[in-house]
């Protein structure tokens, strides 16, 4: 199939980019997504040019790393996938398509569609943790748990922190990330213990990395490769009110 | 940090503040006013059916009457013009904050998918709101100012003299600029809560699978029969002005 690549070009994260039109002519609908930009880029080397820079890891749609955003969808516009697994047979011959870096000020363009999302590892750092006893392994299900609340804890450590809610989300908010990696540690009981300071230090996070303000228009869990809940984001903003009151921090 | 800080320090509410300016706590501001005018809105619109009963305006006169002279609803009033105002100012802060986080490039192809049917009216909710907001200005200045001013004639009913809001209402509802400015921007409302509604409960962490699927439900009901039942009043009385239908309304003394 022939495809017109509309490419978001950026030297550097200072520097002034602009959209570039590519041709591509013999693309396999077999092809991963990300397999479509390498045969794009070999076309560019030989023709001495710049290839695009795009960042992809796992390509198991596990590990988050490829971030882009593709014709208006984060992960591209098949819901619950990522990049790296979207496969060309979902596109059409003749097709034009955009190919646009994530955008947030909390995520500046490094390079191309390459974006520095740090700022989530900072998040993480904050409060993304819970203490551990070392030394001698414990028996295995020494620590009751109740099934619902592991599922529910299952389901919300799915997040893979990719950023596709930062993305997706009109007013750039990481809610979604950061009520996942709350509601993930929270609802277990190993992550009781930090509890309340945890919430209300990754929230700090969250702010003074910029991020804009939740306003409940849920494109995050739309766009989100791993269909995290927005009921996650309800039970963050729980958390936060009752450790706001009832905490001993400031 | 807030400029209520200086005072909020003294007295070890500093932890206040920081909740107040945070990210969650900016939202629960406008989950809290919002619900307030939420049930305002209720309130509101009983007294507006006085409108419609067939008295020349007593029972809407005395309505009116009773809302400026008792000292507990003139409370509340205050604390509405202040929550209006919060509510708009905070609205405001937060929509150039979320423009601000976009930053200045913004995407080529913008579509905006959500998982539930109101996601394009909750992108929208600034400019919603911004409507609504010049709406009130309008509707403050043709209805409250003027009764403030005293810029209305007296009548009697029974032995205590009553302001006569009752004629310039219906005055302003034969007048078919304010008959479609009032329709659209209770259109407005409806769309604003359609998304608000349910959205203050989330934002309060009030999710849960027993109790959400009705608060969603109560929420579109409420967002479609409230404006609706204000935008009937100007329909009635603008129809009943040009001789369409009669529905009881005894529009002259």
């Amino acid at each position: 199939m022939k495809l017109t690549l509309k490419i978001w070009r950026q030297g550097g994260e200072y520097k002034k980019g602009q959209f570039v039109n590519y041709q591509l002519d013999q693309v396999s609908e077999h092809m991963s997504f990300l397999e479509m930009l390498y045969v794009l880029n070999e076309q560019l080397i030989s023709q001495g040019k710049e290839p695009v820079a795009f960042e992809h890891d796992c390509r198991e749609g596990i590990c988050g790393a490829c971030s882009m955003v593709i014709n208006g969808h984060a992960h591209g516009p098949l819901q619950g996938t990522t990049a790296c697994q979207l496969h060309m047979r979902f596109f059409r011959d003749g097709q034009t398509v955009t190919i646009e870096p994530f955008r947030a000020k909390s995520f500046p363009v490094i390079k191309d569609l390459v974006v520095d999302r740090s700022a989530f590892d900072r998040i993480i750092q904050a409060g993304g943790y819970v203490s551990v006893g070392t030394g001698q392994a414990q028996d295995a299900n020494a620590i009751p748990v109740e099934k619902d609340q592991s599922s529910m804890a299952f389901d919300a450590a799915a997040c893979i922190g990719c950023g596709a809610c930062v993305a997706a989300c009109p007013n750039a908010s990481a809610m979604l990330f950061v009520s996942a990696k709350v509601s993930h540690l929270t609802l277990l009981p190993q992550g009781k213990v930090e509890a309340k300071k945890r919430v209300l230090s990754m929230v700090r996070q969250m702010d003074l990395e910029g991020f804009g303000n939740c306003s409940n228009v849920t494109a995050c869990e739309a766009e989100c490769p791993k269909g995290i809940s927005v009921e996650n984001i309800a039970r963050m903003n729980r958390e936060y009110l009752a450790s706001v009151f009832s905490s001993e921090e400031d | 940090m807030s400029w209520l800080s200086p005072a909020l320090k003294p007295i070890g509410l500093i932890w206040f503040d920081h909740f107040l300016t945070s990210s969650l706590g900016k939202k629960v501001i406008m989950s809290l006013t919002g619900l307030f005018l939420i049930l305002f809105l209720m309130v509101h619109l009983m007294g507006n059916l006085q409108l419609l009963n067939a008295d020349g305006g007593e029972s809407f006169n005395k309505y009116t009457y009773f809302m400026t002279h008792n000292p507990l609803i003139k409370t509340v009033s205050y604390l509405l013009y202040l929550f209006i105002l919060l509510h708009a100012i905070q609205g405001w802060r937060l929509w150039a904050q979320n423009h601000h986080a976009r930053g200045g490039q913004g995407y080529a192809v913008q579509v905006v998918r959500a998982v539930g049917t109101n996601g394009r009216v909750a992108a929208r909710m600034g400019w919603l709101g911004t409507i609504i907001f010049v709406f009130l200005v309008l509707h403050m200045w043709q209805f409250w100012f003027q009764m403030k001013t005293g810029n209305v004639t007296m009548v009697l009913i029974g032995e205590v003299e009553h302001k006569d809001l009752y004629t310039p209402v219906v005055a302003a509802f034969s007048n078919l600029f304010y008959v479609i400015v009032y329709v659209f921007s209770m259109w407005i409302i409806a769309v604003h809560l359609w998304h608000g509604f349910q959205s203050a409960f989330q934002t309060l962490g009030l999710n849960h699978k027993k109790y959400t699927p009705l608060i969603r439900f109560l929420g579109k009901l409420y967002s479609v029969l409230v404006p609706l039942g204000f935008a009937l009043i100007p329909l009635l009385v603008y129809g009943q002005v040009q001789g369409w239908w009669s529905v009881n309304l005894s529009l002259t003394h």
